[in-house]
């Protein structure tokens, strides 16, 4: 059934809880397997060897003196870089803006993802005469859109969150359509023998098979929404975490550039985990 | 058999509000499809009569048009030529006094089994009469103790009664059946077949049931019907009827039957002695 095999696109971006043991839209069951893998703490100490190991070869090698600070500062170094920053009250700033940029550029762009992703999908007149269209404009690598944006919109939050928003658009808009395109049509056509049509069909049907697709297009859409941030931080801003990146660079502080990557890996964590869990309460609830 | 018997014992609410069985007429009836740029006429002068309240079983060889036929009469398909009659209204577009199961159950995975009957229910159904009916149908089904699981944790007899199920809560006047049982094994089909007599006899709806099964139209239809090409055509038409006798259920060793059942087997070109 095409719904399951839909239930299984994109979990690669999941956080860590291991192939297969995401929650079955179907209901629990998988829950009490008799067979689920080890305690708990075992299951913690597997997701934090690595980072754990890196942490101490970072350590190991500055330690020894492998690299130059400046090529490599310390994990400590780092550390008392962003105390520092945070002393001066800028590193929340820098958080702060960042994070409202995408969370901002994320919404609508994937808000006018799904709307129109449900137009073409559903629609065979709007497939005839936008998917070319919009198909045109996805070819268009999106940092391309940088200085016709800076133009139009001047240096400020239109143009970044303009940008964020169509590197986020794309990947949702691609996801909701294609799912659309493939609900079985069995099922529709049952459906519509037992009477339904328009709109109940839509949210019946329709909507229903295509919520773990269109789940797994928001959450590349979110790291989209990360990749230009950072792209528009870099070419056009005085704050935000993208700035402390080129600041940094220019002003030779290694240190506070390494806390500022680590800043962006934990954030961009984060907020897929948040949007994971959004996920599974949608999918128990609608698929 | 205990599916039948908790069938028969709950099945007098349900036969409490008897749908109105409506006639089906097949009225010179063809189809033709466009096949790269190819007319192929699979149905012609389709002419039937399906009576109120009867059984009639479609027999043929695959690819014959018998689920075409059974499409146009669900509105699902529309005729190149003739007309398809319920009661005395023609069929246009979807017809909301037919209900039909398909040979695949065709069930919403992300809905529970009960979510997937009262799917079935005519629009305007008031919420309680609904609760009432849905519920009162998983009994005659068997599927009462299931009504909160979903489709892919039942197996695929229980996914066929609850779309069997889904077809009756819409108290149809004709009751469509598409192979609805070619998929299941042996047992669970003979199972399936008693369980559609109790349906029918708790509440006789007018049935036309497609099948490539012979016993199986012998055992539940009051008549059968064989389609296909005469000589030299391509398109079918009815190219056989045979009236079925005796009650049912019906003895499934009966030399009566047995009869039919080469009768039908020639008809459908298969050397009766062999099988």
């Amino acid at each position: 059934m095409s719904d399951a095999g839909l239930a299984v696109v994109g979990h690669g971006a999941s956080d860590g809880t291991v192939a297969g043991g995401r929650p079955d839209p179907a209901g629990g069951r998988r829950r009490t397997d008799p067979a689920r893998p080890a305690h708990p703490v075992l299951l913690l100490l597997a997701r934090i060897v690595l980072p754990a190991a890196l942490l101490l070869a970072w350590y190991a090698a500055t330690r020894a003196g492998v690299f130059s600070p400046v090529q490599l500062p310390s994990p400590g170094s780092v550390l008392d870089a962003g105390r520092g920053l945070v002393g001066r009250g800028e590193l929340l700033t820098h958080v702060h803006i960042s994070t409202q940029r995408v969370l901002v550029g994320f919404l609508v762009g994937s808000t006018i993802g799904v709307a129109l992703g449900a137009l073409v999908g559903l629609s065979r007149v709007a497939d005839l005469v936008l998917a070319p269209t919009i198909g045109a404009l996805r070819a268009v690598p999106s940092l391309a859109w940088v200085p016709l944006l800076i133009l139009w919109l001047k240096i400020g939050e239109d143009s970044k969150i303009t940008l964020i928003a169509i590197g986020a658009m794309f990947p949702v808009f691609t996801t909701t359509y294609l799912a659309l395109r493939h609900v079985d049509a069995q099922l529709v056509e049952a459906a519509r023998a037992f009477g339904l049509r328009g709109v109940r069909l839509l949210t019946t049907v329709q909507l229903p098979a295509v919520v773990p697709a269109v789940f797994s297009g928001l959450r590349l859409a979110l790291a989209q929404s990360w990749l230009f941030l950072v792209a528009a931080e870099l070419i056009a801003s005085s704050q935000g975490l993208g700035f402390l990146l080129i600041d940094s660079q220019n002003n030779g502080r290694t240190d506070r550039l390494l806390l500022a990557i680590v800043l962006l890996a934990v954030l961009g964590k984060l907020s897929d985990a948040a949007l994971g869990v959004v996920e599974r309460w949608a999918v128990r609830r609608w698929a | 058999m205990s599916l039948l018997q908790t069938s028969r014992r709950s099945s007098a609410g349900y036969a409490d509000v008897p749908a109105a069985a409506l006639p089906l007429h097949f009225r010179g009836v063809g189809r033709a499809f466009t096949d790269r740029d190819q007319q192929r006429q699979v149905l012609q002068d389709v002419d039937l009569t399906v009576e109120a309240g009867s059984v009639v079983a479609l027999l043929g060889p695959s690819g014959c048009g018998k689920s075409t036929l059974l499409r146009a009469a669900a509105g699902l398909d529309t005729p190149t030529s003739g007309t398809v009659v319920i009661g005395d209204r023609p069929v246009r577009g979807i017809d909301d006094r037919c209900a039909i199961a398909f040979q695949e159950p065709r069930l919403l995975p992300w809905r529970t089994v009960r979510a997937n009957v009262a799917l079935g229910l005519p629009d305007g159904t008031a919420r309680s009469e609904g609760a009432r009916l849905v519920d009162e149908l998983l009994g005659l089904v068997g599927l009462a103790e299931h009504a909160d699981h979903r489709p892919r944790e039942i197996s695929g007899g229980m996914a066929q009664r609850t779309s069997l199920a889904r077809a009756l809560a819409r108290r149809p006047g004709v009751l469509l059946l598409d192979e609805p049982f070619g998929a299941l094994d042996a047992l669970t089909r003979m199972k399936m077949q008693d369980l559609l007599l109790a349906v029918h006899e708790a509440s006789p709806t007018t049935v036309l049931l497609v099948t490539h099964d012979v016993d199986e139209a012998l055992q539940l239809a009051d008549r059968v019907v064989v389609l296909g090409r005469p000589a030299g055509g391509t398109a079918a038409t009815v190219s056989h009827v045979v009236d079925v006798p005796g009650e049912r259920p019906r003895d499934r060793g009966s030399v009566d039957l047995a009869r039919l059942r080469g009768e039908l087997l020639e008809s459908l070109g298969v050397d009766a002695h062999r099988h």
